[in-house]
């Protein structure tokens, strides 16, 4: 999968290539051409890209800020902190952001336990149906929202199953699965099975050798898997707005108010779930520096 | 029960609980809605299963116009989105030296954001009153005193907005991967720049760019989430009709009709995909 391991051989045999430094600048091709000028439009399209993907969520932070008279919060009136001050004012905006949560976080309990399960047994054993199995879980990543929604709504229906908090969190978890799979998948894949294998061979059992060898080797990419699920399942609204009832999540509650005017706080509200987000994915990669580091450690004594 | 029939069966025990739940609500659901596309009746009275296989005659009679704009506005975003992701997938895989991380970072973020919240900020960013539509009309892409929300153009620049990332990390993936020695191989051959992109850089990087438009079309074929903050009534989308049809309307035979014609018009695309590629190389790359 990765490029990285592959050696860097320099074409230039005077200027050796810097492992980390940029040299497409100098001159690589007979014909002398620094392409300078290509590397500028290049980085300013670059920029560019960035901004559009980057603006609507500057926006958002910004106008969490916003001194704002009336409904629509776009024009800027002035700098104030009373929003985030008072972020749960609105009782429906606090159910809404309280359900979400709740949700995800056992989305991302329970996705990833069937999720990593999944994910060992398509790559560590082969099995029969194992191709079928491996292409039935890529499914639901390739079906369009709206058809997952509306199928798992009629079959609610036909069972008389009444829609809610729970059908939220059935279809939470159904959607997440998959991408739990994919990232423990790829993790599973760079991994040496004889070291597992050892560990049989020295006398552990299926059990021990999970919890003892296996786990603690994937547990980066299962770090990574829970996060995404957490992330799916606090951001959907397509699937969700199909299997709600009268619940209201987060992203529900949004949607209903871009009519009326999405008031600041849920502005305030979307910047904290960043943050949030953001030092979980943090914590992730710093635990495993810390890991790979300890192995290191581990592989010089 | 002998020990190599358990060691057999220990796979099963790891993929069952995970199977399971995916062949309940993902597979059994999916099925179950041929059936309800079957049935016919009225919300009143009930639904029976009647085999009219005339739902899905009417669904495509009176929404082609629907379908025919979803597949344009996701056509159109592709095609957008192919466009401003391939310089930027190319500069964070070859130029970015030691921020690359810190590119795709940014790259992700807003899926940190939910894109309900995302398409409201641009209903705000984009309101008629607003600098950006005020520069749009400077421009020309706007007339004078016109909007640009409630427009197609704001429905196919939301769906490219909200799939960027989409289309930009297969072709990162697929670019970063390519052995540079080949490309380098090119020009100690005497290929211009532009010759070794356009036959050794550009081919490498085919199955990114299919991955990256099936990443991108897919979800914004039934997507009705732009459509609905950022467009009119003029913009409907198929999504929308499903939506509405299942849950204002009740009509649930043809919403079911109308969600299985789109699932098969997406199934034809990947089918065709895994025709040009392998379907191996299409479950690779979207991890």
């Amino acid at each position: 999968m990765s490029t990285e391991a592959l050696p860097q051989k320099p074409t230039d045999p005077v200027t050796p290539h810097v492992p980390g430094v940029d040299d497409s600048a100098t001159p690589r091709s007979p014909r002398g051409d620094t392409g300078r000028g290509r590397n500028l439009a290049l980085g300013l399209w670059t920029a560019l890209a960035l901004t559009f993907l980057l603006a609507p969520i500057l926006f958002m932070i910004v106008f969490s800020f916003n001194d704002n008279q009336g409904r629509f919060n776009f024009e800027w009136q002035g700098f104030t902190l009373k929003h985030w001050g008072d972020p749960f004012q609105n009782p429906d905006l606090a159910k809404a952001l309280q359900n979400s949560l709740s949700i995800a976080v056992l989305t991302t309990i329970a996705a990833t336990m069937l999720g990593t399960l999944l994910a060992i047994a398509l790559v560590r054993h082969r099995f029969r149906g194992r191709t079928s199995a491996d292409f039935f879980v890529f499914l639901p990543m390739a079906s369009p929202e709206v058809v997952m929604g509306a199928s798992l709504l009629a079959m609610f229906l036909v069972l008389g199953i009444g829609t809610g908090y729970v059908t939220i969190l059935l279809a939470h978890i159904m959607f997440s699965i998959s991408y739990v799979v994919v990232t423990v998948k790829s993790r599973l894949e760079g991994m040496d099975p004889h070291i597992e294998e050892a560990a049989r061979d020295l006398g552990a059992n299926e059990v021990t050798t999970f919890f003892r060898v296996t786990l603690p080797m994937i547990a980066p990419g299962v770090a990574a898997a829970a996060v995404l699920a957490f992330a799916l399942s606090i951001d959907d609204y397509v699937i969700t707005s199909f299997n709600a009832g009268q619940t209201q999540t987060f992203p529900l509650f949004i949607f209903g108010a871009t009519r009326q005017g999405v008031p600041p706080q849920v502005n305030v509200l979307s910047t904290m779930l960043l943050v949030l987000v953001l030092l979980l994915m943090l914590g992730n990669v710093l635990l495993q520096r810390r890991l790979a580091k300890r192995d290191r450690i581990s592989q010089a004594g | 029960m002998s020990l190599s029939l358990r060691r057999k069966m220990i796979p099963w025990w790891f993929a069952a609980p995970g199977l399971v739940w995916l062949i309940v609500f993902f597979a059994v659901p999916i099925f179950n809605q041929i059936s309800v596309s079957l049935m016919s009746g009225d919300p009143e009275v009930g639904f029976e299963l009647t085999w009219s296989f005339s739902t899905y005659a009417d669904a495509v009679r009176d929404y082609h116009t629907q379908f025919l704009r979803s597949i344009g506005y996701a056509g159109l975003a592709t095609i957008i989105d192919l466009i401003i992701a391939f310089p930027l997938a190319y500069f964070i895989a070859y130029k970015a030296g030691r921020f690359k991380g810190l590119l795709l970072l940014l790259v992700i973020l807003p899926f940190f954001v939910s894109q309900v919240m995302r398409t409201a900020s641009w209903q705000l960013i984009l309101n008629d009153q607003g600098w950006a539509v005020a520069r749009m009309q400077d421009l020309g892409i706007v007339s004078d005193g016109g909007q640009f929300l409630a427009t197609g153009k704001a429905v196919v620049f939301g769906i490219a907005y909200n799939f960027l990332p989409f289309m930009v990390l297969p072709l990162y993936a697929t670019l970063d991967r390519i052995d540079r020695r080949l490309i380098e191989a090119a020009s100690d051959l005497y290929c211009s720049r532009f010759t070794a992109f356009r036959k050794v850089t550009l081919p490498l990087a085919v199955p990114g760019i299919f991955a990256g438009s099936l990443l991108v079309f897919i979800p914004a074929c039934g997507d009705y989430i732009n459509s609905s903050i950022l467009g009119s009534s003029n913009t409907t989308m198929i999504g929308n009709v499903i939506q509405s049809k299942f849950l204002n309307v009740l009509d649930y035979p043809s919403a079911a009709a109308l969600s299985f014609i789109l699932m098969g018009v997406i199934l034809l695309g990947i089918a065709l995909y895994g025709r040009v590629l392998g379907t191996k190389n299409l479950t690779e790359l979207a991890g």
